[in-house]
């Protein structure tokens, strides 16, 4: 009952927003190995919306198509109308194992988009500066990679992210690598920052309770070959305590029914 | 070492093969070793002659002449190598067969490309050192994280970027630990050149101590080339310790 309701409320909410990706038909095989299989999808500009689905389903092969980074065997992606055929200055990407560069400093490595993008030394560290800041790593600016946390180091790869200024950004489970705590904080941080943002996020995790946290779409993905099995919309109230999410009922509600529906795949 | 439960350091033990040197030089019980302190006293003697200045002067020009065209030609190679499949393919087999070959064989052959003189020597430093340069620099580059390259590529980064930015400072530790074999085999390459040669530095003047039984001048010619060796291979050891602790994070 409460699927149908979203379901009703999705179409709306459809029509009503403009999408800034649009994903049509996208397969993608590795080999004999079928990864992706017709995905069709719009993700609405300044939202956040996850892709969640069991590991190997094709969530990060479809992130990095969207991307650019790999290409697909068959469909198309646009961006705000543009054919993606490569990597863009609109869209940013943050990676599962942050990819940091060890040898430079949390600075440079924030800069380093910038950096690539010719932007001058002073200006590039000057908004570097201003992302350190935004994601709560002040002070921390000449410090290498290996001395910060998994939790700081992500921190860096999303300032990264963000000092370029793209429209889009594109997220990898980008809390797997961090622990309980420093995710449930990053989580809360992440909702604070994109509401300053607004930035669309596609963001790729295969925890329930991530993506009803912190997503105002969620689309599932069957296993391999991924395929978008249902797309749902938990309308829920994010401007209060963020910790009175996680009690809400429309929160809950939503983590059971996805659960329910993904039931199916395991075992 | 420990020795009756005492920690002897390292230059303490070599104190005590340099008195057993010297214990068995006194008793001649070995033909054409000197005493310990003879050949101390020949290498203070040799170090102020203008012939052996001379002779170090040609030595290390032509190792760091060698040593630059191995590096120069062998980092590009060992990059092109690992990230190229083909060059890989085509080339990978040669390396790694000069890499564990006797080179020392080859060095006639490099008299007659080169002719009796310097530059023989140098193209004994970069036949010796080369092919490990190729391959460490090639491993390195096999290793470095595939999210790195795809982290440049995603903002924007042009090929040469790529290069420049990630590739060479990821694969540098392993690049540097390929300069540090390839300087100790650079050393092999420039002694065994030069006993070969025999007309160029150090390699005359063994030739010179050797035929007149010079015996103490020898070794302390021996010796210096030890200390040099090491020298040079104490010396990167540290650079790359400086490197290892960027590395160390590598994810
Ligand atoms: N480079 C690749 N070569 C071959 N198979 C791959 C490659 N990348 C991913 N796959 C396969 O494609 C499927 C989807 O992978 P992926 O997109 O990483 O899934 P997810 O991010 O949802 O865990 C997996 O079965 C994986 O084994
Ligand atoms: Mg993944």
């Amino acid at each position: 009952m409460a699927v149908t309701a979203l379901r009703e409320k999705q179409s709306t909410v459809h029509t009503s927003l403009e999408a800034i990706v649009e994903v049509k038909g996208i397969c993608k095989s590795y080999g004999n190995v079928e990864a992706l299989r017709d995905i069709d999808l719009d993700f609405p500009r300044g939202k956040l919306t996850s892709l969640l689905g069991p590991s190997g389903c094709g969530k990060t092969t479809l992130l990095k198509i969207i991307a650019g980074l790999i290409g697909a065997s068959a469909g198309s992606v646009t961006v705000d109308g543009k054919h993606v055929s490569g990597p863009g200055p609109e869209r940013a990407f943050v990676f599962q194992d942050f990819a940091l560069m060890p040898w430079a400093t949390v600075l440079r490595n924030v800069a380093f988009g910038l950096e690539l993008r010719g932007t001058g030394k002073t200006e590039r560290e000057e908004t570097a500066r201003r992302y350190i800041a935004q994601v709560g790593l002040s002070g921390f600016e000449d410090k290498y990679p290996h001395e910060l946390s998994g939790g700081m180091r992500q921190r860096v790869g999303l300032a990264r992210a963000l000092s370029v200024d793209a429209e889009v950004l594109l997220l990898d489970e980008p809390f797997s690598a961090v622990d309980e705590q420093n995710r449930r904080k990053f989580q809360e941080d992440l909702i604070r920052l994109r509401s300053a943002q607004n930035k669309t996020f596609i963001f790729v995790t295969h925890s329930i309770e991530e993506a009803v946290y912190i997503s105002d779409r969620i689309v599932l993905l069957s296993p391999r070959p991924g395929r978008v099995s249902q797309v749902i919309e938990p309308d829920i109230d994010r401007s209060g305590d963020p910790d009175s999410i996680h009690r809400d009922q429309r929160y809950l509600d939503t983590v059971e029914e996805i659960w329910q529906g993904l039931k199916q795949y395991v075992e | 070492m420990t020795l009756f439960g005492y920690r002897i350091p390292m230059m303490a033990s070599l104190l005590v093969w340099c008195l057993a040197w010297e214990i068995v030089g006194r008793l001649d019980l070995v033909f054409l070793l000197p005493p310990f302190s003879d050949v101390l006293a020949a290498a203070v003697q040799l170090v102020q002659t203008s012939s052996w200045q001379d002779a170090t002067v040609t030595t290390l020009r032509a190792f760091a002449t060698g040593m630059a065209l191995a590096i120069t030609c062998g980092v590009p190679l060992g990059v092109l190598m690992g990230r190229v499949k083909i060059a890989d393919d085509l080339l990978g087999m040669w390396v790694n067969i000069f890499s564990s070959a006797p080179l020392s064989a080859l060095v006639p052959v490099l008299m007659i490309l080169f002719g009796f003189g310097e530059r023989t020597i140098i193209a004994a430093v970069f036949l010796f050192a080369v092919w490990i340069i190729v391959l460490d620099t090639r491993a390195g580059v096999r290793h470095v994280s595939p999210s790195l390259i795809e982290m440049a590529r995603s903002y924007g980064a042009t090929k040469p970027a790529l290069y420049a930015k990630i590739i060479l400072w990821a694969a540098l530790p392993e690049i540097l630990a390929g300069i540090r074999l390839g300087l100790i085999r650079g050393v092999k390459g420039v002694v065994i050149g030069q006993l070969l040669v025999a007309i160029v530095g150090y390699g005359a003047l063994f030739e010179t101590f050797s035929r007149n039984f010079r015996m103490a001048e020898f070794w302390a010619l021996t010796i210096i080339l030890f200390a040099f060796a090491m020298l040079i291979a104490e010396l990167i050891e540290r650079i790359e310790g400086k490197v290892e602790y960027y590395a160390g994070a590598r994810q």
